[in-house]
């Protein structure tokens, strides 16, 4: 038996906006159940890497697979039915509901004249609960907080049901109980439905409880991958961000605490 | 939740509607014919006047303006999309104004209806060329580059129009404020732009649920699945072809093409695959209603059209912009 190519896999790959290069050679595999943060300061390039990742950028050099298959191999369609981009920012510059903006996600499952049926009401209706947003269902998006609205594109990309989740800051603009809900979310989705996650993250501890490895970039076209404990120390910490870091443990948990 | 079922329900209560301007065009006008007549002369009739004016004078200027405003009011709802502003209308890429040169230098030279006619389209495809070559001249094509490109493209037509305008003899300025005010009068030929009409709904509705998609930005579009780069193409060629059709026919009647597809967007929410074909006969409908009051409110006097839906047009969108900032609050 051949055990079944990695859910993203990448190869040599080089990105670059203009003049200046986030990654170089950049070898990564995440597999079913895996979870990978990306760390880095501002503007080191972690979403344009993941957009990148996502295939909505082409990359300078190298390829990006999604089961063993390109971007261009397998049309958006395919892709969109693998992996899911939960981006940074968004704006609607139309009035609409809650529902109707999470049955978007619905989009890749249907075919050309398909309309929405009560099955994908019912999979979007299970997205709202887990992201706490049940009852906002007729709620027009324009009038949702920042937080309320990043928990809607979370519950758009759960509809989706994708393999491969890249999520760009899925923490933001979230208070804290709903921080650890919403990676709680799809830590499960890595547990118990075999999804593979890779995140961009601005919290050290966070990506320590949530994930198994961490992909460091620091934004002159270096990187560094490893397993949680090698990679979330004092010493790579205090050079990735540039400023000193104390870093504690306890009760199995990190804290890190700029000095 | 969007479903089939509603769609073709208001579908059909917007088809009736339709019918019923059409209805309107053809018994109301200087002379009065009562619906029986116009019956009598659609199915039959033959030979008396009131039946010559039916079938020979409104029935082709009801159509075409059915078409014209249908085409206005898709090509309002999809340039919305694209440009992904709810202000956007068919004239804001400038295809108006090209169209407006090319009329207007051929009503200068003394051309007739046809050179007219084709001067106007080709002034069309000519603004919808080279907004299209700027805006995509290095590749990149972004919401605010074809928009710039087509606001500034449009300004330039104004002032050739202007300039055309200020150095044209008197007895010509009549013909060429009414064409650019918008006017059905010379419309007598309404098989092509139903024509095209029907065309850009056959090639836009497959790809409504992904207009949807685009409508929420193209990075979200993509990732979902939807070929953004030849969407948002197709969407700028049909959008303009349908607008260079509409101005060909019946000159730039303001308003329909911006307020129409709002005021679908209100009643029946922002789902494309219902916007789109709603927005078509609610765009029929009202510029035919809007054309029977510009031929009979100061009978035998005529308007021109584009006056009356601008009339009508202003107050309804800042009472819709009023009311919904309320809403808002």
């Amino acid at each position: 038996m051949t055990t079944p190519p990695p859910l993203l896999q990448t190869r040599r790959l080089a990105v670059s906006i203009g003049q200046r290069n986030f990654c170089r050679d950049l070898d990564l595999s995440l597999h079913a159940g895996e979870r990978l943060a990306i760390l880095g300061r501002n503007g080191a390039g972690k979403s344009t890497l993941l957009s990148v990742l996502a295939g909505l950028r082409a990359p300078q050099h190298g390829e990006v697979l999604l089961k063993g298959a390109g971007y261009t191999e397998l049309g958006p369609r395919k892709s969109a039915l693998i992996r899911g981009w939960l981006p940074q920012s968004r704006g609607d510059a139309f009035a609409s509901t809650v529902l109707e903006t999470a049955l978007v996600g619905r989009h890749p499952h249907l075919d050309r004249w398909g309309w929405e049926s009560a099955k994908d009401a019912q999979i979007v209706r299970r997205a709202l609960a887990a992201v706490d947003l049940a009852e906002f269902e007729q709620r027009d998006i324009q009038t949702l907080s920042g937080g309320e609205r990043q928990r809607l594109a979370i519950a758009t990309l759960l509809a989706q049901q994708p393999e491969l989740f890249l999520l760009d800051e899925p923490v933001a603009y979230l208070d804290l109980k709903h921080q650890i809900a919403m990676l709680e979310l799809f830590a499960g989705a890595a547990r118990d439905c075999g999804a593979a996650v890779a995140m961009v993250l601005h919290e050290p501890a966070l990506a320590w409880r949530y994930c198994d490895r961490v992909l460091l970039v620091h934004g002159d076209g270096a990187t560094e991958c490893g397993p949680v404990r090698e990679m979330l120390t004092a010493d790579k910490l205090s050079a990735l961000y540039d400023y000193p870091m104390l870093a504690l443990e306890r009760d199995g948990q990190l804290c890190l605490i700029p000095q | 939740m969007p479903t089939r079922h509603r769609a073709l329900a208001i579908l059909a209560l917007l088809t009736g509607a339709s019918l019923g301007s059409v209805l309107l065009a053809l018994a109301v006008g200087s002379i009065h014919i009562p619906v029986g007549d116009v019956f009598n002369a659609l199915f039959g009739g033959e030979g008396s006047l009131s039946g010559d004016v039916v079938a020979h004078l409104r029935l082709p200027r009801a159509l075409a303006g059915f078409a014209c405003g249908g085409l206005l009011a898709l090509s309002g709802a999809l340039l919305q999309v694209l440009l992904r502003n709810p202000l956007a209308d068919p004239y804001i890429l400038g295809i108006s104004g090209g169209a407006g040169v090319g009329a207007i230098l051929a009503i200068l030279l003394g051309l007739g209806v046809a050179g007219i006619n084709g001067a106007s389209f080709f002034g069309a495809l000519a603004a919808m060329v080279v907004v299209f070559g700027l805006a995509h001249g290095d590749g990149s094509w972004t919401q605010t580059r074809l928009l710039l490109t087509g606001v500034i493209v449009a300004a330039g037509c104004g002032a050739m129009v202007a300039l055309i305008l200020s150095i044209a003899p008197d007895h010509k300025l009549h013909g060429m404020l009414f064409w650019l005010m918008g006017d059905l009068s010379q419309a007598t030929s309404p098989k092509l732009v139903l024509g095209v009409l029907v065309a850009v709904l056959f090639v836009a509705m497959p790809f409504a649920r992904e207009l949807n998609l685009l409508a929420r930005g193209p990075d979200m579009a993509q990732a979902l699945g939807v070929q953004v780069g030849s969407l948002r193409r197709g969407v700028y060629i049909v959008a303009s072809l349908a607008t260079a059709a509409a101005v060909t026919q019946a000159g730039s009647i303001g308003f329909i093409g911006l307020i129409v597809p709002h005021l679908v967007r209100l009643a029946v929410g922002n789902d494309q695959r219902l916007l789109l074909p709603a927005s078509a006969l609610a765009g029929g409908s009202l510029l035919v209603v809007a054309d029977t009051l510009a031929r009979s409110l100061i009978a035998p006097q005529q308007l021109p059209v584009g006056v009356l839906t601008a009339l009508i047009g202003v107050p309804v969108f800042l009472f819709l912009l009023a009311r919904d900032s309320r809403l808002r609050r």
